[in-house]
């Protein structure tokens, strides 16, 4: 028999179809769905109001990460408005038999993060959750984005999406990372060259040497920023370190269930031959650490380099978007990146608060001072990240250089909690998201990684981090 | 068809006002920021459209937002720039949209999430070619007050002085706007099939 090749996407993907009718979106199957207390109070009052159950409960993970204070754990969230939002998640999850990682959990955590952690997102799933950066669990060769609050509902109730099926697009990498450069940096650059719309409608598989030889919390850092490219999803096909990350996680089997499932994964990947329906090329050579400028994600240059002037822009529309990005941020064009000084320096968010990532930048921390023109934070992603972190010792080494350490969760990266950036503040962020008062009204962030954060908070402004290393 | 649990307005034809946005990549972050996240409602969030353009931080209207100005009062169809809606996916920012007033919004592109917000909450997300959606923001912005009739029976969008456009949307998704249908209704009739899918 020869089957057509077919895609990592495509394979999972007709593995959910329940229905599919001619003129309709697919009816497929969602695996796994996460949950938190943002934007599934609407869904569930929705569900309530008809009467209906939760139809897998076991399927459905819940956890409170965007509102929650990240100081102090023992006492009450002093926001009457987020302690209404969070109650309603106990509630809800209480009366449907859903289990809630909720504050003073060891496993709470932002859903990102804590979805692999507990080893609940495994290769080959459907996985979706009220938030756009669900893309994250891609790295594992998961099909996994991010729905509204009604769709929220949907999966509460039937545990299926009705969605027509994406287009594919294969990011191919050329080369590989140099040193002191990131997953965080290969991703902005990729942004930076397929713009914030170029994955509209894809989902993206990234391919080649330079994510294969990616550790797994650098390959979620990559899949995380998908949404960025404005794709459906980002996906990368499941091997070795893929097992070796899920071995030994609290939901993950041992022995011979998980050697069988081991080997159900390993066949997942794109076939030689596979057709994507376009393909983009990323050249990884000379690449240097990357820093946005503006306020979009694809808004961003070589640190080396200088803030682009609006007038080189062919494009009107371009042009008069730059200019926007450009008073907001108060920047000057031909300024070089090193040049601007910083009040603020976030590390955190689904995106950068792995333990590779607090690692990354405590080796860049150890034994220097943070500027003392900047105001630096440390949020781990979960409360075990955190654990892990201190069992190192990293926290001592963050806060003897001057950095705050708190507790986990979303934090800093959109301030809904008190973790907020000044109008006109400057922030050097390893989150995912520039845009204008993203941080706070009128709060400005560059996106780097986290070694380029820590290089930025010691030095107050943007520096090489391979010239601090 | 099992009732559903937010009605969702039947649309058919929209004849109103177009308040004229130009700006590309505006973000679910612009549309409504994060302070108004933590309602647990599904209504009332027309008044934090836009916010921080809108308001100045004491909460008085900024005379130069489109939506301040008195030409663009009661407007139903919002024009804006290429992949309007990218970011986040809170559905709050469909629901700004609608609890505002907006009944369609045209754009070149909208981002994946949003686009399909819109569709949850009886919005038409309307993309027309660039050029066209440059000659009705350039037309809106000279003429307060412009007006648009989008027809989704006939799928054609057209103003009084005669400018009319055919355009093309997902056939099922012009069905369920329509007639109102919501997407939970529509998969439990398909109940028996789910639960073979999840035994086999």
């Amino acid at each position: 028999m020869n089957a057509r090749p077919t895609t990592l996407f495509e394979k999972v993907w007709e593995q959910h179809v329940v229905r599919r009718e001619e003129g309709r979106p697919d009816l497929i199957y969602i695996d796994l769905h996460l949950v938190h207390e943002v934007t599934s109070p609407q869904a569930f009052a929705g569900l309530n109001a008809a009467g209906r159950a939760v139809r897998r409960p076991e399927r459905t993970l819940a956890t409170v990460d965007h509102n929650v204070p990240t100081t102090h754990r023992s006492l009450p969230v002093a926001d009457p408005v987020a302690t209404r939002q969070i109650e309603a998640l106990r509630e809800n999850a209480a009366e449907h038999g859903i289990t809630l990682y909720d504050m003073g959990h060891e496993r709470q955590g932002i859903v990102h993060v804590i979805g692999p952690e507990l080893g609940a997102t495994r290769p080959g799933m459907t996985i979706v959750c009220g938030d756009s950066h669900t893309s994250t669990h891609g790295a594992f060769g998961a099909i996994a984005f991010g729905i509204g609050t009604s769709q929220v509902e949907h999966v509460l109730a039937t545990q299926c999406l009705l969605m027509e099926r994406p287009r594919s697009m294969e990011v191919r990498y050329r080369g590989r990372l140099g040193p002191g450069l990131t997953a965080k940096d290969l991703i902005l650059h990729t942004i930076g060259r397929i713009g914030v719309a170029g994955g509209a409608g894809h989902v993206l598989e990234y391919r080649g040497e330079a994510i294969r030889a990616l550790s797994m919390e650098g390959r979620m850092t990559v899949c995380n920023m998908s949404i960025e490219a404005g794709a459906r999803a980002g996906m990368i096909a499941p091997d070795q370190p893929t097992f070796e990350y899920w071995r030994g996680r609290p939901r993950a089997p041992a022995g011979e269930a998980f050697d069988e499932a081991v080997a159900r994964w390993s066949t997942l990947g794109t076939d030689p031959g596979a057709r994507f329906d376009q393909v983009v090329e990323v050249d990884l050579a000379g690449l240097e650490p990357q820093v946005t400028w503006g306020t979009n994600p694809g808004m961003v240059v070589p640190v080396s380099g200088r803030v682009p002037d609006p007038a080189d822009l062919a494009d009107p529309d371009n042009r008069a978007t730059a200019e926007r990005a450009l008073s907001y941020m108060g920047l000057e064009p031909g300024t070089p990146m090193q040049d601007i000084e910083l009040d603020r320096v976030f590390i955190g968010s689904c995106t950068n608060s792995r333990i590779e990532d607090l690692r990354e930048a405590a080796r860049v921390a150890r034994g220097r001072k943070v500027s003392p023109r900047v105001n630096a934070l440390v949020v781990p992603g979960s409360t075990a990240v955190k654990a892990a972190a201190e069992a190192e010792g990293l926290d001592r080494v963050f806060r003897d250089a001057g950095f705050e350490w708190r507790e986990s969760g979303c934090s800093m990266c959109l301030g809904m909690n008190d973790d907020i950036a000044g109008p006109g503040e400057r922030c050097a962020s390893t989150s995912n998201r520039n845009f204008e008062g993203r941080q706070g009204r009128g709060a400005r962030t560059h996106l780097v990684s986290p070694a380029m954060a820590a290089a930025a908070a010691v030095a107050g402004r943007f520096t090489d981090v391979r010239s601090q290393a | 068809m099992s009732a559903t649990t937010h009605a969702i307005q039947p649309l058919r034809r929209v004849e109103g006002i177009v308040a004229p946005l130009d700006r590309a990549d505006v973000d679910t972050d612009q549309i409504i920021p994060k302070q108004f996240l933590k309602r647990v409602e599904r209504a009332g969030y027309g008044q934090f459209l836009f916010n921080d353009w809108r308001f100045h931080p004491d909460g008085s209207p900024r005379a130069d937002f489109v939506l301040n100005q008195p030409g663009y009062a009661g407007a139903a169809i919002l024009a804006a720039g290429r992949n309007f809606g990218c970011g986040s996916s809170r559905e709050h920012a469909a629901w700004s949209i609608a609890d505002y007033g907006f009944r369609v919004v045209i754009a070149p592109s909208f981002a994946d999430i949003f686009q399909s917000n819109c569709y949850q909450n009886g919005i038409l997300p309307l993309a027309l070619p660039e050029n066209e959606v440059a000659g009705v923001l350039a037309r809106a912005a000279a003429q307060p007050g412009y007006a648009l009739i989008v027809d989704l029976e006939a799928c054609t969008v057209a103003d009084a002085a005669g400018w009319r456009l055919g355009f093309e949307i997902d056939d099922f998704r012009r069905r369920c706007l329509l007639e109102g249908l919501d997407d939970i209704g529509l998969t439990l009739q398909y109940e028996s099939e789910i639960t073979r899918f999840e035994t086999r």
